[in-house]
């Protein structure tokens, strides 16, 4: 009897820990005094690039804990609009922000951070031998796209129409990170990746640049916010030259 | 024919030799944990040994349980729950290389011989201990056993049927007439089934000879209240 | 009190999955070609892994349950390989078979086909995660069954081929039944390996569960409709054998 009663209290605690902290900042109040918990929701691809910006922001502003939910935009979309505690939403593509600015949930109009561009992803050394887009035509090479329900695959379905090209394509994977898993492992030759995916994999993966239109994506802080003050400056953060400086410095482009 | 054995089994402190003749069971009689059960297995040989069995001319030490030919009705009889009485008789037949509907035939007739023909269909939860132990007789004699070895044959059975099953069982092995050891606890059975018997106490003979010779000259104290207790019925 | 928590976690996700399907879009969801194309490859992979299984996990059970005369370390070493797969993550599962089997893994390298990407793999990844449970199932029968039968049948002079073959086996069967079944749903829910070995292609290695969770990015309420169609085929499936084999066996 004792275990299964242990068990449930240990649930209902952490349930309890990801409940953001009541805000009690006064709404006028200086920066340095912003207190409380914010919870970012955010792609995966700005994992690290949000870390350093929430170290760098915390460092100003010590009072504030910042919680991130890193995962795939759709999904974190999905998550905000059946309720999930969040704050901030950081998304890598207009539409899966639309999802929530549709169920209006966010807290005034979404704006754009932060602007990414595909690559050709190959493994180091370029074993398969890839030169550019029309490679993706040869039957003969293993190829990896992420599925066209993912931004990153919708992105590339979209460069491939551009470039008057069929791709012929091996796996459609559920994410980025599962398409350079697969790049890395040699399985394939080559995937198409964002740039930002390409420079933080390191010596593993080696980027060839192609002619892509770049994506933009958007940030907006939630309507169900129960800490507006340190969400708004969170933020306001991520669009200052600290934040566009840490951006830049992973591969993403200007806004 | 007859079997003749000297055998020990050190690790259960066992150690007898034996001879049976064609047409005189032998009961091994003693109390329980006297090693009658691992003088069965023994021979059966479930249960390893040093020394020699002997049946006929035939040596059967480090040979295989299933090209021993000798019989084994179990104390619970063990019929295979997911076969039929007549499954579970042919079984023997079949698995001797005896084909399908040949050993169906033999079983069928063993079933006939004992009575039971009309349980044919019948599966072994739905018979009557009687019934199970007769159908588990079946199936060893349908194996044709040069030794058949009865382990406690009556023991599972309800005190009231007891007297009834014993008789016909003395009868079918009569009928059958091969070489047969039955071990049991009980006077009766020894006194029904057998000719001849060896008491067994503490892994050793402690007396051999006729039923009769028993009866007149009961050799020790467990004899002799056996003994006592059978005459009183 | 804790029984009835239990059935609350494991059944309200399901109810609360029933009550959000769109269920006037389903019959057209379900006409889909891709939507067919993926249930039929899920159910002819889940029945081809589910025999493998069988052929497989049958003997390796019977080495298992005859195990106890074993020295420990060996015994128990190979118990606990045997249920690795069951608490790993099937993604690292995926990753361990590329690793193996992928077009530059130990194995792989050598062989003149590629594995990966292929219906195969598919298989391969099912076999992978869902084999323990056929094996666990036959071995916990085989230890529940009484061994003297097996004895009886060998004094009746059968061989020990023939004694597994018509007592051993018939006697575990509805242990390797439940054990087959288990098989078969927990191949035809698997995602994290099949995803990561053989990849998703259409028709190709695009199972039920894979479509199910792309569709989740962009059309909840389709991959809704999916899941339920996974659960209503495991449920079928799990009570029509289940009444069917299971207790007629030993009845």
């Amino acid at each position: 009897m004792k275990k299964p009663l242990i068990a449930l209290a240990t649930v209902l605690a952490l349930a309890g820990c990801s409940t953001p902290a009541p805000a009690s900042a006064p709404t006028d109040a200086p920066a340095d005094t912003l207190r409380g918990t914010i919870t970012v929701f955010a792609a995966a691809s700005l994992s690290d690039s949000f870390r350093a910006i929430a170290d760098a922001f915390t460092e100003q502003h010590p009072g504030v804990d910042v919680v991130f939910n890193f995962g795939g935009s759709s999904g974190l979309a999905t998550q905000i609009v059946e309720e999930a505690p969040a704050d901030v939403f950081a998304a890598a593509s207009p539409a899966t922000m639309t999802t929530v600015t549709d169920a209006a949930l966010t807290d005034g109009e979404p704006v754009t951070f932060a602007t990414n561009v595909l690559e050709i992803a190959v493994a180091s050394g370029n074993p398969g031998g890839i030169t550019g887009l029309a490679d993706f035509a040869d039957a003969d090479k293993t190829l990896a796209l992420c599925a066209a329900e993912v931004p990153c695959g919708a992105a590339a379905a979209k460069l491939f129409e551009s470039a008057g090209i069929t791709p012929s394509v091996d796996t459609y994977e559920q994410d980025v990170k599962a398409v350079l898993t697969k790049v890395e492992l040699g399985e394939v030759d080559a995937g198409i990746v964002y740039v930002t995916d390409v420079r933080s994999a390191g010596d593993a993966i080696e980027g060839i640049e192609v002619d892509s239109a770049p994506v933009s994506y958007p940030i907006a802080t939630l309507s169900g916010s129960t800490n507006p003050v340190a969400a708004h400056a969170f933020v306001d953060f991520v669009l200052s030259d600290a934040g566009q400086g840490i951006l830049r410095a992973a591969g993403f482009g200007a806004p | 024919m007859s079997l003749a054995a000297s055998l020990a089994v050190t690790a259960r402190g066992v150690s007898l030799d034996l001879v049976v003749e064609q047409g005189r069971t032998l009961a091994l009689l003693g109390p329980n944990g006297a090693g009658k059960s691992t003088v069965l297995g023994a021979l059966a040989g479930l249960v390893d040994y040093t020394g020699t069995v002997r049946v006929g001319d035939r040596s059967l030490d480090g040979v295989e349980p299933e090209h021993r030919r000798v019989g084994y009705l179990f104390q619970d009889y063990l019929l295979f729950p997911h076969l039929s009485v007549l499954e579970n008789v042919a079984f023997g037949p079949r698995a001797q290389g005896t084909g399908k509907i040949a050993s169906r035939a033999s079983a069928g007739e063993w079933l006939e011989r004992l009575g039971i023909a009309e349980l044919a269909a019948r599966r072994s939860q739905q018979l009557s201990g009687g019934q199970q132990q007769r159908v588990a007789l079946a199936r060893a004699l349908a194996s044709e056993p040069e030794l058949l070895l009865l382990d406690e044959p009556l023991a599972a059975l309800d005190v009231e049927i007891r007297d009834e099953v014993r008789s016909e069982l003395a009868e079918h092995i009569h009928d059958w007439g091969g070489l047969t050891i039955v071990v049991t606890h009980s006077f009766d059975d020894v006194t029904a089934l057998a000719a001849d018997v060896i008491v067994l106490e503490k892994g050793a003979a402690t007396q051999r000879g006729s039923v009769r010779e028993l009866i007149a000259e009961p050799a020790t104290s467990y004899v002799r209240k056996l003994v006592a207790s059978w005459s009183e019925d | 009190m804790p029984a009835g928590v239990a059935v609350a976690l494991l059944v309200l996700p399901l109810v609360a999955l029933i009550i959000r399907a769109p269920w006037t879009q389903l019959p057209a969801l379900l006409a889909e070609p891709t939507v067919v194309q993926a249930l039929g490859l899920s159910l002819a992979t889940a029945s081809i892994s589910t025999l493998v299984c069988l052929v497989l996990g049958v003997p390796l059970a019977l080495v298992l349950a005859g195990s106890a005369q074993w020295p420990a370390v060996p015994r128990r070493l190979l118990r606990a390989l045997i249920t690795v797969p069951l608490v790993l993550p099937p993604v690292v599962g995926g990753v361990a078979l590329l690793l193996l089997l992928g077009r530059r893994g130990i194995i792989g390298q050598w062989l003149p086909f590629t594995i990966p990407f292929t219906p195969a793999a598919v298989v391969i990844a099912q076999v992978f995660v869902s084999m323990p449970f056929l094996v666990i199932a036959v071995e916990g029968a085989l230890r529940a069954s009484d061994s003297r039968f097996e004895v009886a049948a060998a004094t009746l002079g059968a061989s020990r081929f023939t004694i597994l073959r018509r007592i051993t086996l018939p006697l575990v069967a509805p242990g390797i039944a439940s054990g087959a079944l288990l098989c078969f749903t927990r191949s035809l829910g698997e995602f994290g390996a099949t995803i990561t070995f053989a990849g998703s292609f259409p028709g190709t290695t695009q199972t039920l569960p894979i479509s199910t969770y792309l569709l989740l990015q962009t059309d909840p309420n389709a991959a809704i409709a999916l899941s339920l169609v996974l659960m209503v085929v495991s449920v079928a499936v799990l009570v029509s054998l289940r009444d069917r084999w299971v207790p007629g066996v030993l009845a």
